[in-house]
This record gives C-alpha cells, sequence and structure tokens, in this order.
C-alpha cells in the first residue's frame, strides 16, 4: 500500500484527468468523431443502405457543385456572411449602450433591467422564426417600419448633404432600420457587459474625480479598456450565437439541402465553406481585438 | 445650469429607456392582443389592440391541436433531464478545469471553445446518422440501434458536457470555481478528506449560484430549440415541433383541411407562441432576479 500511494503531485494530476473525463469522452464521440465524418462526408456522395450508409469518394465534386451549379448558395453565402459582418459591430455598440444605461441608478432600474433581458427567454429559437414572416407581427411593427422608413429617407438626404462616402451611407440607414432586430439579439451580450461594469473597481472612479476629470474622460481612461476583455467575448458570442438565429438563411438553406435537396454531401461542402470562412473571420477579428485589448494583471 | 443638464440627460435616458422596452414588449403585446381577436377583429380597422369580440376559441383550438398536455409533459421533462444532466457534468469538468495541474490541460480547455466554433449544422449530418445507426463506433451488431425519436441523443450529449453550448457552461464553472477562495479546500485536505469529499461537501455549496444559472440557461435554450429537436426527435409530441406544424393541423378542422387564411393563421401562431412561451414567463418571473444578478454571481467577468 505505501509503496503503490501515489505522490500529491500525480494525485492531483489523476483527478484533473477524472473530473474532466465526461467532457473528454464527449468531445471524442460527439464532437471529434462526427467532425472528422464531416469531412469526409463533404469530399464522397453518401448512400443509405440497409446496414447505414455507404461512401463514395468524389474529391472535390460536391464544393464544386456547391460554388458553381447551385443555383442560391453563392449568393446566400456572401449575403450571410455580409450580414453577420455588419450585425455583430452593430449588436456590440447597442449592448454597449444598453449596459451603461442599465448601470446607472435611476428609479424604475430593476424594472428596465428584466424587460431588458426579456429576450434571452422569448426572442429565440423557434418563436423568432415564427415571428419574422408572422402576418400580426407585420401589422404591428408596420408603422413603426413607415416611420424609420421616413426617418430613413431623412436620415439618407441628412447624409448625402454631409458627402458621406455610398457604402457608409447605406450602412448607417439600414442600421437604423434593423434596431429592434438588433436589440432582441442583444440580451445576453448586455448581461456580459453589465456585469463586467459592475466589476470595476469604483476606487479608479473616485481616483479620476479627484484628479478632476470630466464623464468623458473618464468613459475613454477608464470604463472603456476595463471592458475591452469583454468586448472580444461579445464578439465571439454573438459570431457564435448566429449559428444558430433564425436569421441565418445559410443554415436554412444547408439545412434543406441535406434533408430532401441535394444530398448529405453537398450539403456538408456548404457547411465547410462556412466554416472556414468563419474561422478566417475569427482569426482576423481576434487578432485585431486582443491587440488592443487592456488587461488588468 | 448643471442642474438644467442633468434633468435633461435623465429626460433622454428616461425616453430611450422607454423606447427600448416598448421595442422588447411589443411582440408580447402583439401574442396578447392576437390570441384574444376573433377574425373579425383583424378586418376591422378600428381594431388594433384589443379585440372587440374577445374570445377564448383560439385557446381552445391550440390547446387541442399543440397536444398542449402532452407536448408540454414531454418538453418539461426533456428540458429538466438535458438540463440537470448538462449541469452535473459541466460543474465537474469546470471544476476539473479550475483546480487540478495537468498535462494537456490548456490543450483540452481549448477543446472546449472549439466545440464553441463547430456550427452546429456541420456535425448535424453525421450526428444524425450516428444516431440512427447507433453502434458505439463499431461495438454494437452491425446496423446498430435507431436512437432518433428518443430522448437518447440529448440525453448523451447533456451527460458529457457537449450539448447545445456547453462550452459555455463548462467555462462560466470554471471560472467561478477558480474566483472561490483555497483556503477552505486546503483545510480540507489538511482533514484527510479526499477529492471527491472535498468536491461535493465544501465547493459545491458554494458553487449554488453559478450553478443556478447554468441550470436555468440551459433548460431555456433546450425549451426554445427547434434545430436540434427536429432533426433528432422530428414528428415526436414536444411543443416546438407541435408549435411549428400547429397552423397545419388545425386546419384540417376549421376548414376541412383548406388552407387557413393568413390572417386566421397568424391568430393561431400567436396563441400557440403564447403557450409556448408561458412556462418560460412563468420561469422568468420568479426567478429574474437570479438572471439579472446572474454573470456578477459567476464571477464570469472578474
Amino acid at each position: 500500500m505505501g509503496n503503490k500511494r501515489l505522490s500529491l503531485e500525480q494525485q492531483k494530476t489523476l483527478m484533473g484527468y477524472l473530473f474532466t473525463l465526461p467532457f473528454t469522452i464527449g468531445f471524442l464521440l460527439f464532437v471529434l468523431y462526427p467532425f472528422i465524418q464531416s469531412i469526409l462526408f463533404s469530399l464522397s456522395e453518401l448512400q443509405i443502405t440497409q446496414q447505414g450508409f455507404e461512401l463514395n469518394f468524389v474529391a472535390l465534386e460536391n464544393y464544386r457543385y456547391a460554388v458553381a451549379v447551385h443555383p442560391t448558395f453563392v449568393r446566400v453565402f456572401f449575403e450571410t456572411v455580409l450580414k453577420m459582418l455588419t450585425d455583430v459591430p452593430l449588436i456590440l455598440v447597442v449592448s454597449f449602450f444598453a449596459a451603461l444605461l442599465l448601470n446607472q441608478q435611476f428609479r424604475g432600474r430593476t424594472v428596465a433591467r428584466v424587460i431588458f433581458f426579456l429576450p434571452v427567454i422569448m426572442g429565440a429559437g423557434i418563436i423568432l422564426a415564427m415571428e419574422q414572416t408572422d402576418y400580426m407581427m407585420l401589422l404591428h411593427s408596420a408603422p413603426a417600419a413607415d416611420t424609420t422608413a421616413v426617418g430613413g429617407d431623412a436620415l439618407r438626404n441628412l447624409l448625402f448633404q454631409m458627402n458621406l462616402p455610398e457604402t457608409l451611407l447605406e450602412y448607417v440607414v439600414s442600421a437604423v432600420e434593423r434596431i429592434p432586430q438588433i436589440i432582441r439579439a442583444s440580451g445576453v451580450q448586455i448581461l456580459i457587459f453589465l456585469a463586467g461594469l459592475q466589476s470595476i473597481s469604483p476606487a479608479l472612479f473616485e481616483a479620476a474625480d479627484v484628479e478632476g476629470a470630466t464623464a468623458w474622460e473618464r468613459f475613454w481612461m477608464i470604463t472603456f479598456p476595463m471592458m475591452s476583455p469583454l468586448i472580444l467575448t461579445n464578439v465571439v458570442y454573438s459570431i457564435i450565437d448566429s449559428f444558430t438565429s433564425a436569421y441565418n438563411e445559410l443554415i436554412v438553406l444547408i439545412r434543406s439541402t441535406a434533408f430532401g435537396g441535394a444530398g448529405y454531401g453537398v450539403s456538408s461542402a456548404m457547411s465547410w465553406i462556412y466554416f472556414l470562412a468563419i474561422l478566417v473571420i475569427l482569426g482576423i477579428t481576434i487578432r485585431i481585438i486582443s491587440r488592443n485589448v487592456f488587461y488588468h494583471e | 445650469m448643471r442642474k438644467v443638464r442633468i434633468r435633461i440627460g435623465a429626460l433622454i435616458r428616461a425616453i430611450v429607456v422607454l423606447g427600448i422596452c416598448y421595442i422588447i414588449l411589443m411582440p408580447l403585446f402583439t401574442k396578447l392582443s392576437s390570441a384574444f381577436m376573433t377574425e373579425r377583429d383583424l378586418y376591422d380597422q378600428t381594431v388594433k389592440w384589443i379585440p372587440r369580440n374577445p374570445t377564448l376559441d383560439n385557446f381552445k383550438l391550440v390547446w387541442r391541436y399543440m397536444k398542449y398536455p402532452e407536448a408540454f409533459k414531454n418538453s418539461f421533462l426533456l428540458a429538466l433531464s438535458v438540463s440537470l444532466l448538462q449541469l452535473a457534468a459541466c460543474t465537474v469538468v469546470g471544476y476539473g478545469f479550475a483546480r487540478f495541474q495537468f498535462r494537456g490541460r490548456n490543450l483540452l480547455f481549448g477543446l472546449v471553445v472549439f466545440t464553441l466554433i463547430v456550427p452546429p449544422n456541420l456535425i448535424m449530418i453525421p450526428m444524425y446518422l450516428n444516431f440512427r445507426y447507433f453502434d458505439l463506433f463499431g461495438l454494437l451488431p452491425d446496423g446498430g440501434i435507431n436512437l432518433l425519436g428518443s430522448y437518447w441523443p440529448f440525453i448523451l450529449m447533456a451527460a458529457t458536457g457537449t450539448g447545445m453550448r456547453n462550452g459555455i457552461f463548462i467555462y462560466i464553472m470554471r471560472q467561478f470555481f477558480r474566483g472561490m477562495p483555497r483556503d477552505l479546500e486546503e483545510a480540507a485536505y489538511v482533514d484527510g478528506a479526499g477529492p471527491f469529499t472535498t468536491f461535493f461537501r465544501i465547493m459545491l455549496p458554494g458553487a449554488v449560484p453559478a450553478m443556478v444559472i447554468v441550470f436555468l440557461f440551459g433548460f431555456v435554450w433546450q425549451w426554445n430549440d427547434y434545430f436540434l429537436t427536429n432533426i433528432f426527435m422530428g414528428g415526436q409530441t414536444l411543443l416546438p415541433l407541435t408549435l411549428d406544424s400547429l397552423v397545419f393541423s388545425a386546419s384540417g378542422l376549421v376548414t376541412g383541411g383548406m388552407m387557413l387564411t393568413g390572417q386566421y393563421a397568424s391568430l393561431i401562431n400567436n396563441t400557440g407562441m403564447l403557450l409556448f412561451m408561458a412556462p418560460l414567463l412563468v420561469l422568468y418571473a420568479f426567478l429574474q432576479r437570479y438572471f439579472v444578478e446572474s454573470v456578477e454571481r459567476t464571477g464570469l467577468v472578474g
């Protein structure tokens, strides 16, 4: 017994493996294995047989089909990626702003918080998908859409007179028009930013007050740098969130291709093109942001 | 002068907060008002929010065609078992990452993050086929078992911390355990308690706030999920599925198989969505404190 007894070090190592074992098993079976399979599927033609399924290797044929032959894939792909690239900055700005609001002292703050986080509960999954085409929803948001459209026109003219570049102009106008959608997609991000705001030590602000800093300076010198790691967290979260969003047309296309469209192989190839694009985008964003992130330690 | 500026600031803030609240609550108001409307109210130009001929017919119809009692029971059991299982798995795994030094720890944690970045649709087809012909990777006799249509796909994934967005939960638990003081643990070890006793007796009671968050988010996300539910359990009596096909199944009765008018279908859909969300809204009403204070408590940030 005495000989066999592990040192405390070894024991802790063993415990580490033991505690993380569920994930290790799950990762191998339900993530890595299907992940590798999906590479194979994307390179094969898949046939369902009595015993299961069979793969016939077809090299890059599925990719070629998705890009060159499929009637809508390329268009939907670019639209979806572009939409994500435009939505994520908007979500960040809106949720940061909302968190700043909710962090202030005012009457009814608790109620406001309860309402602001409601989209986390009800603005997800199937509800969001059904609301998009729902007659009553369209009816009730129609007046709002009218005013924003008018507002959009006014805004457009205003920006036009400022000689802004066309693309920027279109971006701002469409951003204003999509504010409701953006707000409803920001629940979790607001939660994360708010938690961050509350973790900033009040001593920092007191010191700034003693030095005579203005509110503007306090924001840019303290709040913003202290929040920068969370900006990274929220960018990653928002991108991940867009995978399962009801607004993601590409996912809908990939799914309908798999079940009843051009088949599993082509669908897998589409998924891979999308995944690689996201990896590139994530890589670039993380690089840019983490260079400018301020860490407290 | 300063006072005036503060006043104006407060006024602007109030307008912005109210505006955002309206945008968020509008869909809920829409559902509430449509649920009590008759089709006649829809064509009545003077009716906007308050129905002129309030009725409970929509509820009766939806209750029946959503198979509400049965679908509710099934969905509740599914969401409850999945969220409890993934809570257990993510707590244990999170603790392992937070407190034990072992070779490959950073790599393994990198893989946790990796599971988040992989879009569900990428592994959707292999998962579908693996669960359709589930043979435990060659261990079971050829052909395998069909696990689709049962709770098993969800249960297996939840129990191993690889269910929907479980990476986030592992991350939350790890951060929380890292933020807990080491003194108590050290004391327990000195007193001769093993790692398991220490974990269950000393660490778990302190981790309850973070566990509540993980449980709540897990429950809500599972409840709302249509994507995986449809793939793994398509055709079963679960709320997201019966809600999705509500108009289709109801049209059989109302018009004898003809398609419903878009307007009337909308009333039914809104009633269905309201009934679908109702349990979550009740849950939220009781536990909103936890949601609202949640991330601060978990130490996710600090």
